[in-house]
């Protein structure tokens, strides 16, 4: 279908790993586990991000995702934002790449669903690259790179017609499709249902440009209003909030695409938090969702040090269930093969001799070797021109 | 469908003319509250309850999800053998279902997209559309690379039509949206470079042409419509829509001739129907609009939805009309058209809220409205609804 897709698409998954690898890796410095603090250090959190952030926003990459095309197909893009978290110092096993994928794969899945009108998921795609800006503040060089990129990104969608955005946001539905991944933090914040499906809700401002349902109006032929009638909507909508800005910078106004994972002062929690469901502010007043630190917390204890992991001991080590099956509750489950654990463990191992040339090739050559089935045909230049960089 | 009503009386303090709106999540129920009175008085209050005009009936399930794109939903009747028929697209596939009306057979069958020389192709569906004839009756599927037209049970593909791909591709996507049948012999589709393509249809066989190609819109085609009320008296034959919400009303025969151009306000129309010579026209806002085709004069607009409209339906015999859009609700109205008179008339009749899903097809099953159906986006069924 829309043949301008992939850009958003890299940049909004790109984004989403990168909230929860920098979670990840914070989360981690502060642990209890006096074993596990500060293997990776502050430094190496920054030096991670840096490193995949000037991959994904490098002029070479966006010039080769900009191209007219059609989306790439799961394989692949799984092959590219793998590529990405390996241009830092930092490895994934396969499994802990599964389990990123599929929360990037629902959390992005949710914000295209929930947009109110397609021109906002540049608006969503924006906040993601606030964000990410955020995070690499103290690297002018990075800035610059990501501001140029983000005109580029201005450049090439401000001037679509809403139409053309449908039909973008439609593109990347279709790739979404039958996708009913739980994810805990989404099933504990009530923006999805048991059965995978998201909360869609029939309250709240309508998008900007749409009128509140509810009435009608007639004319003459000379276009005047003559009468005018109400009818009962079924919903309670109010009426649009503002536009959010399509600058460089400016207030998004819409909260998808925010960094569901920040681990922030308590205050920011609040102020993130009253925009959502108030049963979660009530039971939470310091940090982040209870449940979601917990989960990534259990990574902490895996990243450091663990440089070989088989997938047997990954699989039945790591783990946890905190919700039952469904299978055996009378088919919530709606067709899919998908496990119902929310739980996500990244395995991350830290390569000790990163700083030497050599063995950072030899690096690369056992990654090779370890690749799974290579990706499609789409992308192959891509990743060919990534090795380059 | 009754009202029920009831009055009551309040004592306290109540501003002079306050009118609240009030309405259950499940939508079944609404209530119109209406508060009168002055400081001090006395509060008279009438509620107005609806009762249910529709109710669910059992769903059909289908062997893949429905895609998210317009009008994803074609319901064929065919009453010498009780039988309907629905089409319902994921991906590149069609799902076929075809329901008997003591609810005790069904039956399915898949179509796949085709491209080149290729029985078999990955390229995405668009639509796919029943087009009624008087001599036959055509599935007509079309994708990013063309256009296939089936008998009506599906079972062979009787002409295959491939659009012309740039040899570099461009940042526009290429593709055929917008399928109707008008009048007794052709066969209209849409492409998204705005092109109207008129094929040419014989009563029998597979000498399926090309007969002209309309060149009106520049925006990519979304919709078309063509007069469904049976009247020989009506000019206008059929109605085109495209992206920027422009309307095209065309007259049919050898030749087809404009008969007028309805600018749109930049908001992409997603769904049209074409009834009495009166264009009903969906919305990206959610708004409807009923224009006079011919004249392209502006009957009234509708604040319908709270997102994106992504079907309409109208029942020719008795003028209802049903509106369903990504706001998960369907909404029945009841069209009143005298083209003597000149006058449009439209009122509300009930909604139905289909919980948590983005809707992207919904159709009567029959010609007086008795019956629908709608699907949603990541939807395995076909959820149909019938007259209480």
């Amino acid at each position: 279908m829309s043949l301008r897709t992939l850009p958003l698409l890299v940049i909004n998954m790109g984004g989403e790993m990168l909230y929860i690898l920098d979670q990840r890796l914070r989360a981690q410095n502060e642990t209890d586990d006096k074993a596990l603090r500060g293997f990776w250090s502050e430094e190496d959190r920054k030096r991670v991000l840096n490193d995949i952030v000037r991959t994904m926003f490098s002029k070479a990459f966006l010039e080769e995702l900009m191209k007219p095309q059609d989306l790439y197909s799961h394989k692949a893009l799984r092959c590219v934002l793998t590529r990405l978290a390996h241009t830092s110092i930092m490895r994934l096993n396969p499994a802990s790449m599964d389990r990123l994928y599929d929360l990037m794969t629902m959390a992005l899945k949710h914000q295209i669903l929930l947009c109110p009108r397609p021109r906002d998921f540049l608006l969503i795609s924006f906040n993601h690259i606030d964000a990410i800006r955020e995070m690499v503040t103290d690297s002018p060089s990075l800035v610059n790179q990501i501001n140029d990129a983000q005109r580029q990104i201005i450049e090439m969608y401000t001037p679509l017609s809403d139409g053309e955005l449908q039909l973008m946001r439609q593109t990347l539905l279709a790739l979404f499709q039958d996708f009913h991944i739980r994810v805990s933090i989404f099933l504990k914040e009530k923006i999805q249902n048991p059965d995978g499906r998201f909360v869609l809700s029939t309250s709240g401002p309508v998008p900007h440009g749409s009128e509140v349902p509810g009435l009608i109006r007639w004319f003459n032929s000379r276009g005047r209003e003559v009468r005018r009638r109400e009818f009962p909507s079924g919903g309670c909508y109010t009426s649009a909030v503002r536009e959010g800005s399509f600058d460089i910078s400016g207030d998004r106004v819409t909260r998808l695409g925010k960094n569901k994972y920040s681990a922030t002062s308590a205050e920011d929690t609040r102020t993130s938090d009253t925009s959502k469901n108030t049963s979660k502010a009530k039971q939470e007043s310091v940090g982040p969702n209870p449940l979601a630190k917990e989960e990534l917390n259990l990574l902490a204890k895996l990243m450091g040090g663990m440089e070989v992991w088989s997938l047997a001991q990954a699989d039945t080590g790591i783990r946890v269930n905190l919700f039952p099956t469904d299978e055996d509750d009378g088919g919530i489950s709606v067709g899919t093969d998908e496990p119902s654990f929310g739980v996500i463990n990244i395995q991350a191992t830290k390569d000790h001799q990163a700083n030497t040339e050599l063995t950072r090739i030899a690096a690369e050559f056992t990654e090779q070797q370890d690749q799974p089935e290579g990706p499609s045909n789409k992308g192959d230049d891509l990743l060919a021109m990534m090795d380059d960089l | 469908m009754a009202l029920h009503y009831s009055i009551g009386h309040l004592k306290g303090e109540f501003p002079f003319k306050m009118h609240l709106n009030v309405s259950s999540r499940s939508c079944n129920v609404s209530l119109f509250v209406c508060f009168r009175g002055n400081c001090g008085g006395l509060l008279s209050f009438i509620c107005s309850e609806m009762a249910k005009m529709y109710h669910k009936e059992k769903s059909i399930q289908i062997k893949s999800s429905a895609s998210a794109l317009y009008n994803n939903l074609s319901v064929l009747r065919i009453a010498p053998r009780c039988l309907t028929y629905f089409t319902v697209v994921h991906a590149n596939v069609v799902n076929m279902v075809s329901a008997s009306w003591d609810g005790l057979n069904y039956s399915h069958r898949q179509l796949q997209s085709k491209e080149g020389n290729v029985a078999t192709s990955s390229s995405l569906i668009m639509q796919a559309a029943w087009c009624v004839l008087p001599s036959r009756d055509l599935l007509v599927l079309t994708s990013q690379k063309g256009i296939q037209m089936y008998e009506s049970d599906g079972s062979i593909m009787v002409y295959w039509h491939a659009l012309e791909t740039p040899e570099t591709p461009t940042a526009q996507a290429v593709f055929a949206r917008g399928i109707a049948a008008v009048r007794e012999k052709y066969i209209c589709v849409g492409v998204s470079s705005g092109s109207v393509l008129v094929f040419d249809v014989p009563s029998k066989g597979s000498n399926i042409t090309l007969s002209e190609v309309l060149e009106e819109h520049t925006e990519a085609i979304t919709d078309m419509a063509s007069e469904c009320s049976g009247s020989m008296e009506c000019i206008a034959d059929l109605v085109s829509a495209d992206d920027s919400g422009l309307l095209c009303v065309w007259k049919s025969g050898g030749d087809f001739q404009l008969l007028n151009k309805i600018p749109g306000f930049d908001t992409s129309c997603s769904s049209l129907k074409l009834w009495k010579g009166t264009v009903i026209a969906g919305y990206g806002t959610g708004q409807i609009r009923l224009y006079e085709g011919v004249t392209g004069i502006l009957h009234a607009e509708v604040n319908a939805h709270a997102r994106w409209i992504y079907s309409l339906d109208i029942a020719p015999f008795t003028g209802l009309l049903l509106s369903a859009a990504e706001d998960s609700l369907v909404r029945v109205w009841h069209l009143t058209i005298t083209p003597e008179t000149n006058s449009v008339e439209i009122e509300h009749l009930y909604n139905e809220c289909v919980t948590d899903t983005q809707i992207c097809g919904a159709k009567f099953c029959d010609g007086d409205g008795y019956a629908f159906a709608v699907t949603g986006y990541d939807l395995s069924e076909i959820i149909r609804y019938t007259q209480a």
